[in-house]
């Protein structure tokens, strides 16, 4: 039976595929994904990766999807971190706080994205000087209305050593806090890590510089022409985009905190003052993370919600999939159909795949939080 | 909202090229028929550019491609104003016209090669020939688009002009970089601000967006032109008599302005001698039946929305707050490139 269905539906795909194609050749409507080859030959202003105009539309997909990904990634850290500080502050004790942060919640959870969006853009950071006349801290940022221009550091070949180094220190600790929390479930001791691990991070990093000395250039911002040339451009719509994704989130994942951490039994934080924890560690080790139970699954879908919402990226111009894809690439070839398609592939993929990130983590807290 | 109308489109788009018999399909050849069965004509304009399309304060539309649609209606109805607008962005502009949601476009669009050949679409005319240019502040202290090594421009997606200020700078060896937003207005706001050193589009265009800056006087448009804009109409390929009849709207207007008719002496010059103009009035020959339309179809027009001169000089001409000068724009008569083949 259940082949028979898939039989149907494939077949019924297939037939509405062909169909798509001849009718769009009857429209003289060029059609397949032979574009994705040629050459783009537009300007992007905020690349990862390296492009050119000479490179491909299929370049250009990747760029935008690498934008896509950095302004939701950056996005969703600060939406987090901001969001729970936002959520336990809600339920202080100080009536302050919890106003404070009553009050942030309202304003940014109830004014349209859009809006925000256009205000820190429109509104905020337009305000800047010109760049001859930039606000710098310290000659190392430089604030105009063309964005933030760091100070950077250029990486020689000899930074090869101190990613070794790093890598090298990323393991050490891992295994070290290992060891500890191994020594502390047999001897009941607790044992601190980070002395051996200083003494790991002299060790390893001192070898590189004997190895490589110093590895990095500095790259200064100066001004030549109409902007700065050299360190490392923060474009103002990507700024805009990042405050408005973060703040305006920040406030749903604040509520969600709150729901959570009120759903874990009063009896819980009691037998922790019993045992005489201080409430912040009892916060942290008893009640987060059962309330991380409760948490998880609307928080994904905040998280969802967020990358789904950079798309609206398009109105100030930050270069992200759906500007350069479905904006330029599809008016420049001109492919609708294709195009869109893709454009949903995409998202429906940064979809599930944060989906399943998200469920494995909750089976694992389910899991701990069983336990306890 | 944008992203849900691009949707609705390509949705649209995808239904129509789905399933065999299809509005869209069916068109080809019956535009016409489908128009007059409808009672008025679905017309795809800009967002707002003034001079070219924009809704004036009443919200009536106005401009050189509005009265291009309203020439059209009164070809078809004897009555201008049975056209409904479209406002659309440049890139929504060629899904709009492929999938059926307008019968025309004129929208300040160039005609291109690749346009022409791979979209599904026509271009019957050209009714205004353009370049591409730059606006700058005046004290930045540029005066030549040769100066712009290094500067920041505003502009906006899917156009003509973003590939042009690419191959510009680059064959140029100059460096830039370029923001460019979805929306006209946004891009001119940005510019307005500071986010660029330059704004850069058709020539038409920035007389046009100059009018929106907070002070235009302040603005230079630099002498440059940098490339070919032939802008005009656009229809969906495949449906020759509705091509035939778009393309002898526009040169129905030129001619016109060759005799010396004008929507003032329209009723004199129906008794004119002149074979020539006998001819464009319907008084001599069938050129009307032949376009499907009534005997008087250039008479309809040029009492709607005059000559091509009026329509030049009543939205983008030297009385006008963009104050262009006809330039190529004349009659080849003038040592222009407006010229209309015979009626005959
Ligand atoms: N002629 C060029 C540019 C056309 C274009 O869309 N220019 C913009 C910038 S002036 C515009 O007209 N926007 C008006 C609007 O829709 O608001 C093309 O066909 O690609």
């Amino acid at each position: 039976m259940q082949v028979l269905v898939l039989a149907a539906v494939l077949g019924a795909m297939a037939w509405l595929v062909g169909n798509v194609q001849s009718n769009l050749e009857r429209q003289n409507i060029n059609s397949g994904f032979g574009f994705l080859s040629e050459r783009a030959g537009f300007g992007i202003n905020q690349t990862l990766i390296a492009y050119t105009e000479d490179d491909s539309f299929g370049r250009v997909l990747a760029v935008g999807l690498l934008n896509t990904l950095l302004v939701s990634a950056l996005g969703i850290f600060f939406a987090t971190l901001l969001g729970f500080s936002l959520g336990v502050a809600r339920l202080s004790r100080n009536w302050l706080i919890s106003k404070i942060a009553m009050v942030y919640i309202e304003i940014f959870r109830n004014v349209p994205l859009l809006l925000q969006i256009m205000f820190w853009y429109f509104g905020v950071l337009r305000n800047l000087p010109s760049p001859r006349q930039a606000v710098s801290i310290g000659d190392a940022i430089f604030m105009s209305n063309r964005g933030f221009v760091v100070l950077w550091l250029e990486a020689s070949a000899g930074a090869f050593w101190y990613g070794l180094a790093a890598l090298g220190l990323v393991i050490g600790g891992i295994w070290l806090r290992r060891r500890a929390a191994n020594a502390q479930i047999t001897t009941g001791q607790a044992t601190r890590v980070w002395r051996p691990l200083l003494g790991l991070a002299v060790a390893l990093f001192g070898g590189a510089a004997l190895m490589a000395g110093v590895p990095f250039a500095l790259d200064v911002p100066h001004l030549k022409g109409f902007n700065f040339r050299g360190g490392l451009t923060v474009i103002p719509e990507f700024v805009a985009l990042l405050l408005a994704l973060s703040l305006y989130t920040a406030a749903f994942i604040a509520e969600i905190v709150r729901a959570g951490i009120n759903s874990v039994s009063k009896g819980q934080r009691e037998a922790s003052a019993a045992l005489g924890l201080p409430e912040s560690v009892a916060l942290r080790l008893v009640v987060i993370p059962q309330a991380l139970r409760v948490i998880i699954p609307p928080l994904t879908s905040q998280y969802l919600n967020l990358t789904k919402n950079s798309s609206l990226a398009v109105a100030i111009a930050y270069p992200d999939i759906v500007s350069v894809l479905a904006g330029t690439t599809l008016s420049q070839v001109g492919q609708a159909l294709e195009i869109i398609f893709i454009t949903m592939m995409i998202y429906l993929s940064l979809s599930l795949l944060t989906s399943w990130a998200m469920n494995r983590y909750n089976q694992r807290m389910a899991f701990v939080g069983n336990n306890t | 909202m944008q992203m849900l109308r691009k949707l609705s489109a390509g949705l649209l788009l995808l239904a129509v090229a789905s399933f065999a018999s299809t509005p869209a399909a069916e068109a080809a050849g019956q535009t016409l028929e489908i128009v007059k069965k409808r009672g008025h004509l679905k017309c795809g304009v800009s967002q707002g550019l003034p001079g070219f399309s924009t809704p004036d304060n009443r919200g009536n539309w106005t401009g050189i491609d509005v009265d291009f649609c309203k020439a059209v209606a009164a070809a078809i109805f004897n009555d201008a104003d049975k056209v409904k607008f479209t406002p659309l962005s440049a890139k929504e502009r060629f899904t709009a016209i492929q999938s059926g949601e307008v019968d025309i476009i004129a929208r300040n669009t160039t005609w291109s090669m690749h346009r022409d050949t791979a979209l599904g679409v026509d271009f019957p005319v050209v009714n205004y020939y353009d370049g591409q240019g730059f606006m700058v502040r005046a004290d930045l202290g540029v005066r030549s688009a040769r100066d712009l090594d290094g500067a920041t421009l505003c502009t906006n997606q899917g156009t003509t002009t973003e590939l042009n200020a690419a191959d510009y700078f680059r064959s140029n060896g100059m460096q830039y970089e370029i923001v460019a937003f979805e929306k006209a207005d946004e891009s001119v706001a940005a510019y307005n601000s500071g986010r660029c050193d330059a704004y850069t589009t058709d020539h038409s265009a920035l007389y046009a967006q100059k009018l929106k800056l907070s002070d235009p006087k302040a603005h230079i448009v630099l002498p440059e032109v940098i490339s070919k804009e032939p802008l005009g109409p656009l229809v969906r390929q495949g449906d020759a008599a509705w091509n035939d009849l778009v393309r002898w709207t526009h040169y129905a207007t030129v001619a016109a302005e060759e005799f010396g008719v004008t929507s003032k002496n329209i009723s004199e010059m129906k008794s004119s001698s002149n074979p020539s103009i006998r001819r464009l009035m319907g008084q001599d020959g069938s050129f009307g039946d032949n376009l499907g339309l009534s005997k008087q179809w250039a008479v309809h027009i040029i009492r709607a929305v005059g000559n091509y001169g009026e329509i030049f000089e009543r939205n983008v001409g030297v009385k006008t707050p963009l104050g262009i000068k006809r330039g190529v724009n004349a009659l080849w008569t003038k040592g222009g490139l407006q010229y209309a083949p015979p009626i005959r």
